[in-house]
């Protein structure tokens, strides 16, 4: 890895973030210590299954926490030089769609039914380029032909519920790309689509990512997905960060049980098929009660003694390479 | 449609046959949707085609897996089997008789033997019936059992059988994982011992770790009790994993049946080549060589599908004779059917 790069070329920062849920249930922490970098132009995977706070840090990036009952309770958000935890609202709004933007998985919900697809991209433009209003016709009408939308003129008066799901959500990408941010945040950008529309949506961002230098951060429970697209993978796993290392570390030698798990039970098309699939046995644990020690540890199967007592910190096993495992070491080559 | 023959004579006519003990025939299945316009009126303005002549067989305990996109018509194939959604025309054999035909009355004993499983294990369960009632209904629906006592017994029987704790048979559905909800909706699919069942994408909605697990069951369970499956997915790596034979639709038909080896290893139809590329790999030294097939466009509307081929605006194979006929399902190599002109002269080339 190109370590010397790395606080040359950082974008943004997130440090021991903490986000809870304050319930009638008691305490969830969604989040709870969670710090990963982005680097400028580079492409950043946080895998994961639900619930296990993915979504959550990429909302707490924005600041789009609902309050209550969520609350930011610790850490520190550094992009491009500021801590966006310490802007004030109109300052976060400010940064939020414009050098920040989101695609979310379901692009339905995301656009608004009653307003035509020609006045939610230039609504944004108007707001955060103080565009005039045919200037931001013109540009919203370019942005759907980069994405790849035919006839844009046309389409841009059109209601969403007229596009396809994969349309709409080239719509997104249009919409993200509208402020030329820096950072994109794409919350299980393609899971709502068809597997040979995926692929297409996926080839955009990621080609559109390259030619514009915008850095983007892919969530997703689908380690399948980003293993083309990421340079680096995340994995988290109930409110934490367990492993991190670059995508051909992370696939290859995987060295904490949950990523190694999550890799053995998906059945796979370019190996032999299996007699049987590997599960991983038992499910993830309730938030809002988690087990001491490890959060892993009750469905791991390399568990030791001191996994029930001790948390385990993230610690390097290669170059740019760290997972949360006591026996994290014993994994090589499993 | 309606005449029944013993057995289909010319295997062209009437699409894939296959040799062995059949459960489940269906034979030119056809299911249109009027489209209406008008308050009182109700004028038909148009006929979607969801399933548009579509024809296999399913053999006595193997899994079929029929796998194709969103609008494939794959789940209203599923659905006109069971007899929920009527037929327009063709015939559903199940275990020697011809479900089409046969009213609600005489179709009631029929349903006992099949069952389904639904995708959504939120959605297909009564919020507000425990979980011992929810696995109990059918039997007594069915007038199975009557008591009360003997009802609850069962349910909690079937609960292990589906590998949850018993006791779970007095919770609701709210205190239950995705996964552990899957496992009741298996279960209460298996109430009534059914010899066939159509699982309807039963372990999408699941995270990845527990997928598996529900796929072991679900193989368990075909063991041991000789079930027959229709596994309806768009996941193609989990078809091969528990598909014997694989059917790939697309716009309402079938465009290539195959045993699951023949059609991974060697898929003739340009769709599912297709298909077949665009699931990715977790790897991505193998995704770094990999060439993909990026199909152009989208699946168009099944209110006014293309002429000929219904595949051939999106296709990279099409020659302009695709889009006059519509290329009926043949027999390439054994049991390997393909509906594709072309289906020969690429695949030398």
């Amino acid at each position: 890895m190109r370590e010397s790069e790395r606080a040359v070329g950082t974008l943004l920062q997130v440090k021991d973030l903490r986000t809870h849920f304050f319930t009638l249930e008691g305490v969830i922490r969604a989040v709870d210590g969670v710090s990963y970098d982005v680097r400028q132009g580079e492409t950043v995977a946080i895998v994961g299954e639900s619930g296990c706070g993915k979504s959550v840090s990429a909302l707490s990036i924005m600041r789009l926490i609902p309050y209550p009952p969520g609350r930011i309770v610790a850490g520190e958000i550094w992009f491009n030089g500021k801590n966006l935890l310490a802007l004030s609202d109109e300052e976060m709004r400010q940064v939020r769609g414009k050098e920040i933007a989101m695609i979310f998985q379901e692009p339905m919900t995301s656009l608004n039914p009653t307003l035509t697809i020609g006045r939610q991209l230039t609504e944004t433009l108007e707001a955060h380029l103080e565009m005039q209003a045919s200037e931001a016709e013109g540009r919203a009408a370019e942005l759907l032909r980069l994405v790849g939308i035919p006839e844009p003129e046309r389409r841009l008066r059109q209601y969403p519920h007229q596009f396809s799901g994969g349309m709409r959500q080239r719509v997104m990408v249009a919409m993200a790309l509208s402020c030329n941010p820096k950072l994109i945040l794409a919350d299980e950008p393609t899971t709502a689509l068809d597997v040979t529309i995926q692929a297409q949506i996926l080839e955009l961002m990621k080609e559109l990512s390259k030619r514009f230098g915008v850095a983007m951060v892919i969530i997703t429970h689908n380690l399948g997905v980003v293993a083309r697209y990421a340079d680096r993978v995340n994995v988290m796993y109930a409110g934490k960060m367990i492993e991190r290392g670059s995508a051909r570390d992370i696939y290859e030698t995987p060295r904490h049980p949950y990523t190694l798990g999550l890799l053995r039970s998906v059945p796979r098309l370019d190996q032999p098929r299996k007699a049987r699939l590997e599960p991983i046995d038992g499910q993830p644990p309730d938030l809002a009660n988690l087990p001491p020690g490890c959060s892993f540890r009750l469905r791991c199967t390399f568990a030791i003694d001191r996994c029930a007592h001790e948390v385990p910190p993230l610690i390097p096993v290669g170059a740019g390479h760290v997972s949360a495992c006591w026996v994290a070491d014993t994994l090589h080559g499993k | 449609m309606g005449t029944i023959g013993p057995q289909p004579p010319a295997r062209r006519e009437e699409g894939p046959s296959i040799e062995g003990d059949v459960l489940l025939e269906v034979r030119r299945l056809r299911k249109y949707f009027p489209v209406t316009s008008g308050v009182l009126f109700q004028r038909r303005v148009g006929l979607i085609k969801a399933v548009d002549d579509v024809s296999f067989s399913i053999r006595k305990g193997e899994t079929l897996g029929l796998v194709g996109e969103s609008g494939s018509g794959k789940t209203t194939t599923g659905r006109c089997i069971l007899q929920l959604d009527r037929p327009t025309s063709g015939e559903v054999r199940f275990e020697g008789r011809d479900l089409a035909q046969l009213d609600e009355a005489e179709l009631r004993p029929v349903r006992r033997r099949m069952q389904v499983i639904f995708q959504d294990p939120y959605s297909s369960l009564n919020p507000r019936m425990t979980i011992g009632q929810i696995i109990g209904e059918p039997l007594r629906v069915h007038e199975i059992l009557e008591a009360k006592g003997e009802v609850r017994e069962r349910a909690r029987e079937l609960l292990s059988v589906v590998g949850l704790n018993p006791a779970m048979a007095d919770r609701f559905p709210h205190e239950l994982s995705g996964g552990e909800r899957q496992r009741v909706g298996i279960a209460r699919a298996l109430s009534l011992q059914p010899s066939f069942i159509v699982c309807d994408e039963p372990v999408s909605a699941l995270d990845v770790s527990i997928q598996a697990q529900i796929i072991n069951l679900l193989e368990d369970l075909q063991a041991r009790f000789g079930l027959t499956y229709l596994f309806i997915a768009h996941d193609l790596s989990v078809v091969r994993h528990i598909g014997d034979r694989v059917a790939v639709m697309y716009l309402g038909k079938i465009v290539e049946v195959a045993d699951r080896r023949e059609l991974y290893e060697n898929p003739l139809h340009p769709y599912t080549q297709a298909l077949l590329s665009a699931v990715p790999v977790p790897d991505p030294a193998v995704e770094a060589k990999r060439e993909r097939v990026i199909l152009r466009g989208e699946v168009p509307s099944a209110l006014n599908p293309p002429s000929g081929c219904v595949f051939h605006p999106r296709c990279p194979m099409a020659i302009p004779e695709c889009s006059q006929g519509v290329p009926e399902l043949r027999e390439v190599s054994p049991n390997h059917w393909v509906a594709c002109i072309r289906a020969e002269g690429y695949q030398s080339a």
